[in-house]
C-alpha cells in the first residue's frame, strides 16, 4: 500500500505544520545562536503566528476531509484556526511585557506556546477521536510545563502538579469513553460515529452512551464544567500571568470546539436522551461559578471563577443543540478571547514585579492614577457582565436566543439570573478603580508596550463585535 | 474450541479501571497517585485491544500505539514536575502542599 | 481451555498486583506491583493476538516507564507514607463508593453486550499490520506524536534544570 498524501491534505494542516516547524526553529535558534538577544524569541514566534495566519487563508473555502478522514476543513476549522492563533500571538505579546518586569527566563516558553497552539489548532479540525485525543495531549503536557514555568515559585509549581494530576485523571476518563466508543461503533472517525447514533437512535446501546458520558466528562475537566473545576482557581491563580490568560482563553475555546466536533455531529440524533444531563451541568456551572466569584478578592481567582461562569453560559449554546448552536458558541468563544485577554493584560500590568500585586484593592483608585488603564479595565468589565453596547451582551445573546429556539425557557431564565448575580463582582472592580482611594502610594509602572497592543485590540475588538456583529455572524453562518 | 469470550477481557479491564481511580481518590502521594493513573491507562488499552480483537479492526491496535506515546510523555514532565517540587518543598505529598486541596 | 486458564492466572495477578499498587503504604512495593500488573496484562495482550502490541508494552512499560518511576523514588528517598491524616479520611468514603458504582456499570454493560463474542484468531495485531496502517492512513496522528514528544523532552528539560539562567 503506498503512501499517498495529496496537495489537499497538506494545505489542510498548513497552519499547524508552520506553527509546530517553526517551534523547532526557535528551539534550534537558542542552541546554534546562543549569543542573539534572546529578547527577541517572543518576536520571533509572533512572526511564526503571523504566518500561520497568512497560511490559514489558503483553508478558506476548502470543504472536506483530509489525511484519510483525520481532520476535517470547513468553516469552523479555519475559524477556530484564527482564534487560537489570535490567542497565542496576544498572550506572547503579553508574555513579553511580563517577561521585562519578572527577569524570568521565558526561552523555552515561547516554543511552548506554538506546539500548544498547535494542539489546539489539531482539536479544532479533528475529525477523529484519535486526533482529538493527539491533540488534547499536545495542547495539555504544553499546558503543564507552561503552568509550572515560575519553578522557583512554590504556588506555580504546585499549580502544575495539581493541573497535571487532574489533567491527567481526566485523560483516563476521556480514554475509556474512546474505547467504549469505538468497540460500539467500529471506528473512531467522528462522521461514522454520527451515523451510527443516527441510525440506533431510538434505542442506543448503554455501552455507547456510557462512552459519550465519560467522553464529555474527559472534556469537563478541560473547560471546567463544574464538578469537574476544582482544578480551576488553584492553577489560575498559581500560573504566571501570562500562561493563565493563555490557558483560561486558549484551552477553554479548544475544549469546546472538541465537544462541537464531537456532540454536533453525533449527538443531534440522540440530544433528547442526555440534554437533560447537559443542562443540569450548565446550570451548576453558571450558579457555582458566579456564587463563589462573588467572595474572591484576588483578581486571578476571581477571573478563574468567571471563566467557570462563562464555560456554563457557552454550555447553554451546546445543549440548545439547533443550528444556531455552532454560530453562536464561537461567537461567544471570540468575544470571551477580547474579554478576557484584555482583562488578564491589564492585570499582568497592575501586578507588577513577583506578581505582588494581585489584590482587588490594588485596583483603588486607578482611574485616577492609570485613567486609560482603567478605562479598558472598565470595558473589559462591562462586557464580561454582558452589559449591552460591548460584545459581551451580543454574544450572551445569541447564546439564549439558540436556548429559546430549542424551548430552554427555564435554562435562559436562570442563566439570565446568574448574569445578573455576575454584576455585583464585575462591578465591584469598577467601583474600587472609580470611586475609592488608592491603597498605597506606589504607582504602577507605565504601560508597556507589548500589553499596551494587546489592550487596544481587545477593547477594539470588544466595541466592534458589539456594535456590528453582524459581518462576524454571517461568516459563521 | 471457543476460547475466551471478549466480555471476560473487558470486565478485567474495568475492575483495573476502577482500581486506578480509588488509587487517585484515596493516596496521598503524589507518585503514587500517577501510577493509579498508568492503571487507569493500561485498562483503557487492555479495552481497546479487546475491541480491536472482536472488530477485527487495527485502529484500537493503533489508538493503543497512541496511548502508549502519550503516556511516556506525560510520564517525562510529571516526574519532572514532582522532582521540581521535591527539590522546592521536600514533599510530594499532596496534603503538604497547602493550596492543594482537591 | 488452556487459554481460558491463563487468562485467569494472568487477570488474577493483574488485578492482586493493581489492589497492592493501591493500598501498599510503600511506594517502593506500590512500583514493584505496577509491573507485575503490566506482565500479566502483556500476557493478556498475547492472548488477544496483540503480539506487536505486548512486545511494545513491556519495551516501554517495563524498560522506560517504570524505570524512571523508581528511579525517581529513590532518588527522592521517600519514606513510608504516613495515614493520611483525619481531615481527608472522607476522600476512601467518597472514592470507593465511586469507583465501585463506576466498575458495575462498566462491568455489567461489557458482560452484558459481549458474553456470547470470542477471541478471535486474527492478523490484526501483526507488525506488518500496524506497520501498514500507522504509515499510510495513520500517518498524520504518528506525526502530531512527534511534536508531543518534543513538548514532552523540552519541559522535562526545562523543569529540571538545576539553575536558573538570568537574562542579561
Amino acid at each position: 500500500m503506498p503512501i499517498a498524501i495529496g496537495t489537499t491534505d497538506l494545505i489542510s494542516i498548513l497552519p499547524i505544520a508552520i506553527v509546530s516547524l517553526f517551534g523547532v526553529y526557535l528551539l534550534l535558534q537558542s542552541v546554534f545562536a546562543p549569543r542573539m538577544n534572546r529578547i527577541l524569541i517572543p518576536y520571533l514566534g509572533i512572526l511564526g503566528v503571523g504566518l500561520a495566519v497568512v497560511g490559514n487563508f489558503f483553508l478558506i473555502g476548502m470543504e472536506g476531509t483530509a489525511f484519510e478522514g483525520m481532520v476535517r476543513v470547513d468553516r469552523l476549522t479555519v475559524v477556530l484556526n484564527f482564534l487560537f492563533l489570535i490567542t497565542a500571538a496576544l498572550s506572547l505579546l503579553i508574555t513579553i511585557s511580563y517577561h521585562e518586569g519578572e527577569h524570568v527566563e521565558f526561552l523555552e516558553f515561547t516554543p511552548l506556546v506554538l506546539f500548544s497552539t498547535a494542539g489546539m489548532m489539531v482539536m479544532g479540525s479533528a475529525e477523529s477521536l484519535m486526533t482529538i485525543f493527539l491533540g488534547l495531549e499536545t495542547m495539555s503536557i504544553a499546558l503543564y510545563v507552561m503552568a509550572g514555568f515560575r519553578r522557583t515559585n512554590r504556588h506555580s509549581l504546585e499549580a502544575a502538579l495539581k493541573y497535571f494530576l487532574l489533567g491527567a485523571f481526566a485523560t483516563g476518563f476521556l480514554l475509556y469513553g474512546m474505547a467504549l466508543t469505538y468497540g460500539m461503533v467500529g471506528s473512531t472517525n467522528l462522521t461514522q460515529i454520527a451515523q451510527y447514533f443516527t441510525q440506533n437512535a431510538l434505542d442506543v446501546p448503554l455501552v455507547a452512551l456510557m462512552g459519550l458520558a465519560l467522553i464529555i466528562i474527559g472534556f469537563g475537566f478541560k473547560v471546567a464544567l463544574v464538578p469537574f473545576h476544582m482544578w480551576t482557581p488553584d492553577v489560575y491563580q498559581g500560573s504566571p500571568l501570562p500562561v493563565t490568560a493563555y490557558m483560561a482563553v486558549g484551552a477553554k475555546a479548544a475544549g469546546f470546539a472538541a465537544i462541537l466536533r464531537v456532540i454536533s455531529l453525533s449527538a443531534f440524533s440522540i440530544a433528547f436522551q442526555w440534554s437533560e444531563i447537559l443542562w443540569v451541568l450548565a446550570v451548576l456551572t453558571m450558579t457555582v461559578g458566579n456564587v463563589v466569584a462573588l467572595v474572591q478578592d484576588n483578581i486571578k481567582r476571581m477571573l478563574a471563577y468567571s471563566s467557570i461562569a462563562h464555560a456554563g453560559y457557552i454550555l447553554v449554546g451546546v445543549v440548545a443543540s439547533n443550528d444556531q448552536t455552532v454560530p453562536s458558541v464561537v461567537f461567544y468563544l471570540i468575544v470571551y478571547l477580547f474579554m478576557n485577554l484584555g482583562a488578564f493584560a491589564v492585570a499582568t500590568m497592575v501586578a507588577g514585579q513577583n506578581e505582588r500585586r494581585v489584590n482587588i484593592q490594588y485596583y483603588r483608585g486607578l482611574g485616577y492614577t492609570q485613567p486609560l488603564l482603567a478605562l479598558a479595565m472598565a470595558v473589559f468589565m462591562f462586557s464580561l457582565a454582558g452589559f449591552p453596547p460591548t460584545a459581551g451582551f451580543i454574544g450572551k445573546f445569541y447564546i439564549f436566543s439558540a436556548a429559546l429556539q430549542s424551548g430552554y425557557v427555564w435554562l435562559v431564565i436562570l442563566g439570565v439570573i446568574n448574569s445578573l448575580i455576575s454584576v455585583y463582582y464585575y462591578l465591584n472592580v469598577v467601583v474600587a478603580m472609580y470611586m475609592q482611594q488608592p491603597v498605597d502610594e506606589k504607582k504602577i509602572a507605565p504601560v508597556l508596550p507589548g500589553v499596551g497592543v494587546v489592550i487596544l485590540v481587545a477593547v477594539l475588538g470588544i466595541v466592534y463585535l458589539g456594535i456590528f456583529p453582524g459581518t462576524m455572524l454571517s461568516v459563521l453562518r | 474450541m471457543q476460547g475466551i469470550p471478549i466480555s471476560h477481557f473487558l470486565v478485567l479491564s474495568a475492575i483495573l479501571f476502577s482500581l486506578g481511580v480509588i488509587g487517585v481518590t484515596i493516596r496521598r502521594n503524589a507518585i503514587v497517585i500517577f501510577m493509579s493513573i498508568e492503571l487507569m491507562l493500561n485498562a483503557v488499552n487492555l479495552s481497546f485491544l479487546a475491541f480491536s480483537n472482536y472488530l477485527n479492526n487495527v485502529e484500537g491496535q493503533i489508538f493503543v500505539f497512541m496511548v502508549m506515546v502519550v503516556a511516556a510523555a506525560e510520564v517525562a514532565v510529571g516526574l519532572a514536575i514532582i522532582v521540581a517540587i521535591f527539590r522546592l518543598r521536600e514533599t510530594v505529598h499532596v496534603d503538604d502542599i497547602k493550596l492543594l486541596k482537591w | 481451555m488452556l487459554q481460558l486458564t491463563l487468562f485467569y492466572i494472568f487477570a488474577v495477578l493483574a488485578v492482586l498486583g493493581g489492589i497492592m499498587v493501591v493500598v501498599h503504604r510503600n511506594p517502593i512495593y506500590s512500583a514493584l506491583s505496577l509491573i507485575l500488573t503490566l506482565f500479566a496484562l502483556a500476557g493478556e495482550y498475547i492472548l488477544l493476538m496483540a503480539h506487536f502490541i505486548a512486545i511494545v508494552h513491556i519495551a516501554v512499560y517495563a524498560g522506560a516507564i517504570m524505570v524512571l518511576f523508581l528511579f525517581v523514588i529513590m532518588l527522592l528517598n521517600i519514606r513510608i507514607e504516613e495515614r493520611a491524616p483525619g481531615a481527608l479520611r472522607y476522600m476512601v468514603y467518597i472514592g470507593v463508593p465511586m469507583a465501585a458504582i463506576l466498575f458495575l456499570q462498566l462491568g455489567y454493560l461489557a458482560f452484558k453486550g459481549f458474553q456470547e463474542v470470542y477471541v478471535k484468531n486474527t492478523d490484526v495485531g501483526t507488525v506488518e499490520r500496524i506497520g501498514q496502517a500507522l504509515f499510510s492512513k495513520y500517518v498524520l496522528p504518528f506525526e502530531i506524536t512527534s511534536i508531543l514528544l518534543v513538548v514532552a523532552m523540552v519541559g522535562a528539560v526545562y523543569l529540571s534544570k538545576r539553575k536558573l539562567e538570568i537574562v542579561e
